[in-house]
């Protein structure tokens, strides 16, 4: 109990400290200390996805990532995907596009998304499929997950040319 | 594609944005395991490393002794139940099972099984404190395969449990028997039916335990009151069925529990049964606080309900002009630890896409020492579809008939009579043929192999399920800004909020954007059965028409009020209520005067059919099987359902698609790799579920045949979709590849097996 540490990052753009176990995940201190709990618990061994979160910009499963190792990290959570109370294309595309059933996975996937239309503005369907398969859904079958990708891709392409 | 000439409708049909739809795109909604409230403790289940052992003695002292441990319960704290059976919805059941199962007593039945359970003041404390229950075992020989534990000297799993003869004969029926249930339903004369065919196909086939793969585990928080009152924040397919079993494993009124359902993170059957509930509220008691109890992944594996594992022998006589003339089952499920498998709707299930003459159908419920089976999405029909619908396909071959045409020719419709007694109302199930028949991928080239070690093949595969009808409440509000605030009692898992509101808007005629559903607590809403048996959009909907109509009628007695004319002459129609001489008033205006006459209007409804008539669907898909490996690749997949109405049709589809890619995950890759050791792959790395670079898009074809017991015509979607896709997949696996594959699932080990026999 005496052993805990502080630790400094920044979460979705604010600066935010707190104290931790080493044996805390970055799940755990999200969901159990911060309580931001929009990320989600699946499996805790790294297999499904649900709590992808962004690691200095790279998607990392946040249940295989101690607290400790996040020190000055930037940190985003599906919390942080939408900006001044308005929704990112990728979760406005989930929502027309009726991509998600119980929504258990959808903030993983989401914020996988993301990564994926940040690294890639236009990836294939072949390269969607490739990017999201290590978010696990049980509910949609993919088929509309993957299109919802494909219409926010395309939804911001269409932005940056307007822009 | 409509069948008859639909009718008009505003809202009906239209896509609109899911009421809950930003809460789950943005990590608002707040599910089971998000739920906090102040001096919250943690709990962990200690669970058996056996698969059949005697529990000789539970040491807890040291596990009480860490510091942060709040307490510690054993079956020693819950109710004794003796012989009492209770009926919680699905025909009577033993309490002592039922209790058993959640806390056991003096044997465990399967890895896994829960012996104890501590609660502390975080997850870490709890669980170094599970590890310090000392369970002492006597490990006793225990039986995994069905055909094994029905022997007559197999390990009997429960002493209490005797065979129940359901048409069939009784035989030793005073002794202890694995075999929890007999049954046999008979139609025609087989015999003669048999006599009668100039072909007959007599095949076995096998499937494994297979789970339904929820990405949510299990969570629940109780809190045990000083007043006695027991509150539970959990995941669940049905708040009124989770407080009812939780009241009777407690021995406490219905009304001192209260269930509180957060949102669910998919269910597909296998979130009705209690698991963690009664030992929450146990711990919550003893310690004076709420606790929290999240199942670990390999706990949802090896501890919840997956669907049995079967043995079924199938046999099928066919004319020479291919009429299907008997047939025959045999078909033995793996009830797990205790008595309770589908096997008797997989027996219902078996025939019912044919009108077949002469039929006969036997079927066991095995205990074997595995975890209690429970439903999953169409429960029991998907290992029967494999059976039949592959040796439908060999009928085809030898027949040289078109799959299609096959099935056209002997596809039940209203007044086929199923093997087990009851006759089709007007059913979908040729039109799905027909759409298939139909449809772009069906006309088709079949797919081309593109190497020799890369060979193609197309498959049909048709499915049944009966869909439930069952009990539900709903209550609305007019608001005076004209729009509804609508209350209900089903757990929405798949959109079932928008589809229900839907239904109140178009008896109402307003927008779906104008109601404002919520799932409501036990307390806050009639009863209300299980989000399940694909029920919800027609049951629940049902009693949400019912409420707008009963709205209807008080808005047009209030129109005549505020008209000041008799109460018959005006009537509510089209969004309004309109009277004599020209007078109309609509919802939204009328709402905003409710103050002026009477007050709040607050409509409400309930529904409780029997049954639906029925769901069918057809599936046609093209493989490509790489003969070096064994490994299969969907190339493409059409799926052809029966909706009767489909009220949001992107949430029809996309109980289609799901259902179809959780039926290519049972046909190719999952399983339950058990031993004696327990299952081998509780982890969703090795169970292997299929992720979205294993699958193809998943086409769609709505088909509308209407059903009549509902006032929109809608047929429940959920269920069906995963039927036929095994056997539609094996078919396919055959032409492409001159194999017949009659166990599942068809992974690349076992397909390799077979190609290198062949």
């Amino acid at each position: 109990m005496s052993n805990k540490h502080v630790i400094s990052l920044e979460l979705n753009g604010d600066a935010v400290e707190f104290l931790c176990e080493p044996r805390q995940t970055l799940l755990e201190v999200l969901r159990d200390i911060l309580h931001l709990t929009g990320t989600k618990e699946g499996c805790s061994n790294g297999n499904c996805g649900a709590c992808t979160v962004l690691f200095n910009g790279r998607p990392v499963v946040s249940c295989l990532v101690l607290a400790m190792e996040c020190e000055d990290a930037k940190i985003r959570t599906i919390e942080g995907v939408a900006c001044d109370g308005a929704l990112d294309e990728i979760q406005n595309a989930f929502l027309e596009g009726a991509a998600l059933q119980c929504g258990i996975c959808t903030p993983g996937f989401i914020v996988q998304a993301q990564a994926l239309l940040d690294e890639n503005p236009n990836p294939s369907e072949d390269e969607i499929r490739f990017y999201l398969a290590g978010n696990l859904c049980r509910c949609t079958g993919y088929d509309k997950i993957v299109r919802a990708v494909q219409a926010a891709a395309e939804q911001r392409r269409a932005a940056t040319t307007a822009g | 594609m409509a069948i008859a000439d639909k009718p008009q409708y505003n809202v009906i049909g239209t896509r609109p944005i899911r009421h809950d739809g930003v809460d789950k795109v943005t990590g608002r909604a707040m599910y089971g395991a998000d739920f906090r409230m102040a001096g919250l403790l943690h709990g962990v289940i200690v669970r058996s490393p056996y698969a059949h052992a005697r529990i000789k003695r539970i040491d807890t002292a040291k596990a009480a002794a860490l510091p942060g441990v709040r307490a510690v319960v054993t079956s020693d704290d819950l109710p004794q139940h003796g012989a009492r059976q209770v009926d919680l919805g699905e025909g009577a059941v033993s309490m002592r099972h039922l209790a058993a199962n959640v806390l056991t007593d003096d044997k465990v039945l399967y890895r896994g099984h829960a012996v104890a359970a501590v609660a502390a003041d975080n997850v870490h404390i709890a669980e170094e404190a599970a590890r310090l229950v000392k369970v002492e075992y006597e490990p006793l020989p225990p039986v995994l395969d069905v055909r094994a534990a029905m022997q007559p000297d197999a390990p009997i799993l429960n002493d209490d449990v005797r065979t129940v003869f359901a048409g069939a004969p009784e035989v030793n029926a005073d002794q202890p028997t694995n075999i929890a249930k007999h049954l046999l339903f008979e139609k025609g004369n087989p015999q003669e039916g048999f006599a009668g065919a100039d072909l007959v196909f007599e095949r076995e086939f096998d499937t494994t335990m297979v789970h339904q793969g929820y990405i949510e585990p299990h969570n629940a928080t109780a809190l045990w009151n000083a007043d006695g009152k027991v509150t539970v924040w959990m995941s669940t397919q049905g708040s009124f069925t989770a407080r009812e079993q939780t009241a009777e494993l407690l021995r406490l009124p219905v009304s001192s529990v209260k269930v509180v359902p957060m949102e669910i993170g998919g269910g597909f059957g296998g979130k009705i049964s209690v698991y963690l509930p009664p030992v929450a509220a146990l711990l919550s008691r003893k310690s004076g606080r709420p606790v929290k109890v999240i199942m670990s992944r390999a706990d949802v594996f090896e501890a919840t309900g997956p669907t049995p594992g079967s043995h079924i022998r199938l046999k099928l006589g066919v004319t020479k002009d291919g009429k299907l003339n008997a047939a025959e089952a045999w078909v033995a499920f793996e009830a797990g630890a205790y008595p309770g498998s589908p096997v008797g709707m997989a027996c219902m299930c078996v025939f019912a896409c044919y009108d077949i003459p002469h039929a006969r159908v036997e079927g066991f419920d095995v205990c074997v020492n595995k975890p209690r089976t429970n439903a999953y999405r169409a429960p029991g029909s998907t290992q029967v579809a494999f059976a039949i619908e592959t040796v439908v396909d060999e009928i085809c071959t030898e027949l040289g008939v078109d799959p299609v045409e096959l099935r056209l020719r002997n596809a039940s419709r209203k007044g086929t009579q199923r093997v087990d007694g009851p006759t089709f109302a007007r059913i979908g199930m040729e039109e799905t043929v027909e759409a298939i028949k139909a449809s772009s991928h069906y006309m088709s080239l079949a797919p081309q192999s593109r190497s020799p070690d890369k060979q193609c093949g197309r498959g049909v595969a048709s499915g049944f399920w009966f869909n439930a009808g069952l009990k539900s409440s709903v209550t609305a509000t007019v608001n005076a800004d004209g729009t509804v605030s609508l209350i209900e009692g089903s757990t929405d898992i798949g959109g079932t909020r928008t589809s229900i509101a839907m239904q109140l808007a178009e008896t109402l005629g307003i927008t779906a954007e104008d109601v404002h559903p919520t799932v409501a607590d036990t307390e806050g809403i009639g009863y209300t059965d299980v989000t399940g048996g694909s029920r919800v959009t027609f049951s629940t909907g049902i009693a949400a028409v019912r409420a707008a109509e009963d709205i209807c009628s008080i808005l047009a007695d209030r129109a005549a009020a505020l008209w000041d004319v008799p109460a018959d002459q005006t009537k509510y129609e089209n969004g309004g209520v309109t009277g004599p001489d020209g007078k109309r008033i609509s919802f939204k205006e009328l709402a905003g005067k409710l103050h002026l006459v009477g007050g709040p209007v607050t409509g409400s409804g309930i529904s409780g059919e029997e049954s639906q008539s029925g769901a069918f669907g057809t599936h046609c898909v093209d493989v490509e099987v790489d003969t070096e490996t064994g490994k299969v690749q969907i190339l493409r997949y059409t799926i052809a359902q029966d909706a009767g109405t489909a009220i949001h049709p992107s949430y029809v589809e996309g109980q289609m698609q799901g259902g179809v890619v959780q039926g290519i995950g049972w046909a190719l890759n999952e399983e339950y790799w058990y031993d004696e050791q327990g299952m081998r792959n509780a982890t969703f790395l090795d169970y292997r579920m299929p992720t979205c670079y294993d699958v193809p898009m998943i086409e769609t074809i709505i088909v509308e045949v209407p059903a009549s017991n509902h006032p929109y015509g809608v047929r429940g979607v959920g269920e069906v979709p995963i039927c036929p896709p095994p056997a539609a997949i094996a078919n396919a696996i055959y032409q492409a590849t001159g194999v017949r594959m009659r166990q599942l699932p068809m992974s690349p080990p076992r397909l390799l097996a077979e190609l290198l026999k062949s």
